[in-house]
């Protein structure tokens, strides 16, 4: 009964959010505003564990088909695959769910205990509107490109793991990143990407939009607001993979 | 004119307001009292809106507010104003840019309009220095009156406020209190204060509502106030020392 009365409830705040807005260039400030905190300043870790687990993953694969009968450049094949259909889309979200996630929910929530979107409403602004809408359409922006980003960033840790360490020869690496490309994977990691934006943008306003009480309740809701946007996330991914690979 | 009719609100199984009825002037200061949780903020919430009553209706100036369709009630909102007891003053945004908040959201002026009518809000309650400050930087009694000149900037017919004085010295209560009075004075608005401060009471009050076991128990003037024999309003407004000796003035 609980999960059915939130999962009513998280509608109702989404029609309320889609609702019309009052003031268009004011939403589209607020957007790019988002887009900043909430995508630009993410790129760093972003970046830093793009770099790392595209490294893992070469020299994981290496070592484990470290076999005469599999070519070499099956390792750079298994890199991009690996990257771009699960790890950059699914794993950097999930990241970003903890990042982005608790940074929404904790900012809602205190705006919500400090009176702020009471004042909001008083003044007679669609508060659901005015704080949740840009943070949807920011990070449904922007996170493809630090997907993107990322996937390029992964495929070029491996190739630096792997040539740094001598495990597989650069031509060999970049043979299997080339090798059987079809660019529909990207469309399918781009496709996620955006759900999950979605998911972990409107997930955590929910959970900040709603919090009662102090300081200690938005601490829960930023801890709630990136577990459920995870297991969102994690039920979406199996989710989209059997519509749009199977 | 605001109007409160048969209003009665629940939390669950717990009633917090039972049957109130009260008009509330246009300008005029309405001050409603009572003990810490005897449900006078939570009528105001009922009266603004931010809560629906279980039963009964508010009406401004003759139409009742929960039945309106959302888009009319958010246009009657551009009519209120408010300070809350907290202030609620957004923490991002300068002292300036707070009063050019509901503006900028709402009126149809440029932006140089919306800028003078900010700094005459401003400099209306005297803080006009202040205005590339944020909320943190200034003192309590500050940022109460960024809270009024917010309130204000959409030259608004209804008033409220939430416990002005709250953590503020006796003679920043003052400056607020009288601030209140002129800004309904000027504006003609109606006005509704919750308070506990008799101080207040006494300095500004048209009409005196006293809540008071989840009912309205008694309404009326200054003068009807000190001369009252309710027993529970003379335990309320007698409890400080203060009180006491101006009862004993007037006896």
């Amino acid at each position: 009964m609980d999960l059915l009365f939130h999962i009513g409830r998280y509608f109702m705040l989404m029609g309320e959010v889609f609702s019309k807005p009052e003031r268009l260039s004011i939403y589209w400030k607020r957007t790019v505003e988002e887009m900043d905190l909430l995508g630009v300043k993410s790129l760093g870790i972003v970046s830093l564990l793009s770099l790392f687990m595209g490294a893992v993953i070469t020299i994981q694969t290496k070592t484990n088909i470290d076999s005469p009968l599999i070519p070499q450049y099956v390792v750079g094949f298994t890199a991009r695959q690996s990257t771009i259909l699960e790890f950059s889309p699914t794993i950097i979200s999930l990241i970003l769910a903890g990042k982005v996630g608790s940074t929404i929910a904790a900012e809602i929530g205190s705006m919500r205990v400090r009176e702020q979107i009471d004042a909001l409403d008083i003044m007679g602004v669609n508060s659901a509107g005015y704080l949740i809408l840009p943070k949807i359409i920011a990070t449904a922006l922007i996170n493809p490109f630090l997907i993107v980003i990322s996937m390029f960033l992964s495929i070029f840790g491996g190739w630096l793991a792997g040539t740094l360490t001598g495990i597989i020869s650069s031509s060999s690496y970049i043979q299997g990143v080339q090798y059987d490309f079809d660019s529909y994977i990207v469309v399918y990691a781009l496709i996620k990407t955006v759900v999950f934006a979605i998911v972990i943008a409107t997930v955590s306003s929910y959970q900040g939009y709603y919090t009662s009480g102090g300081t200690r309740e938005v601490g829960i809701s930023s801890t709630k607001a990136v577990v459920y946007s995870d297991v969102v996330i994690l039920i979406m991914n199996y989710l989209l993979t059997q519509m749009l690979l199977l | 004119m605001i109007e409160v009719q048969h209003l009665y609100k629940s939390f669950g199984t717990v009633e917090v307001l039972r049957d109130i009825n009260a008009k509330f002037a246009k300008g005029k200061v309405s001050q409603i009292i009572g003990k810490s949780g005897s449900g006078k903020s939570v009528l105001a919430k009922c009266i603004i809106g931010l809560y629906k009553p279980t039963k009964g209706k508010v009406l401004y100036d003759g139409k009742s507010f929960h039945d309106m369709e959302k888009d009319e009630q958010r246009q009657l909102r551009q009519e209120i104003g408010m300070l809350f007891q907290s202030n609620a003053l957004f923490d991002s945004l300068t002292v300036l840019e707070n009063v050019l908040f509901p503006l900028r959201m709402f009126a149809t002026m440029s932006e140089k309009e919306m800028l003078e009518r900010a700094h005459f809000c401003l400099k209306r309650v005297k803080i006009e220095n202040s205005d590339k400050k944020f909320p943190a930087e200034i003192s309590g009694g500050m940022q109460k009156r960024v809270g009024i000149a917010r309130a204000i900037a959409m030259n608004p017919k209804y008033l409220f406020v939430d416990e002005p004085n709250s953590g503020l010295d006796p003679q920043t209560s003052i400056v607020i209190d009288d601030l209140i009075r002129e800004i309904t004075d000027e504006y003609n608005t109606t006005t509704v204060v919750i308070t506990h401060d008799m101080n207040s009471v006494m300095g500004i009050a048209d009409e005196i509502f006293f809540i008071n076991d989840k009912q309205l128990m008694w309404q009326g003037t200054r003068d009807q106030l000190l001369k009252s024999d309710n027993e529970a309003l003379n335990a309320f407004i007698f409890a400080g020392s203060l009180m006491r000796e101006v009862r004993k003035t007037i006896t």
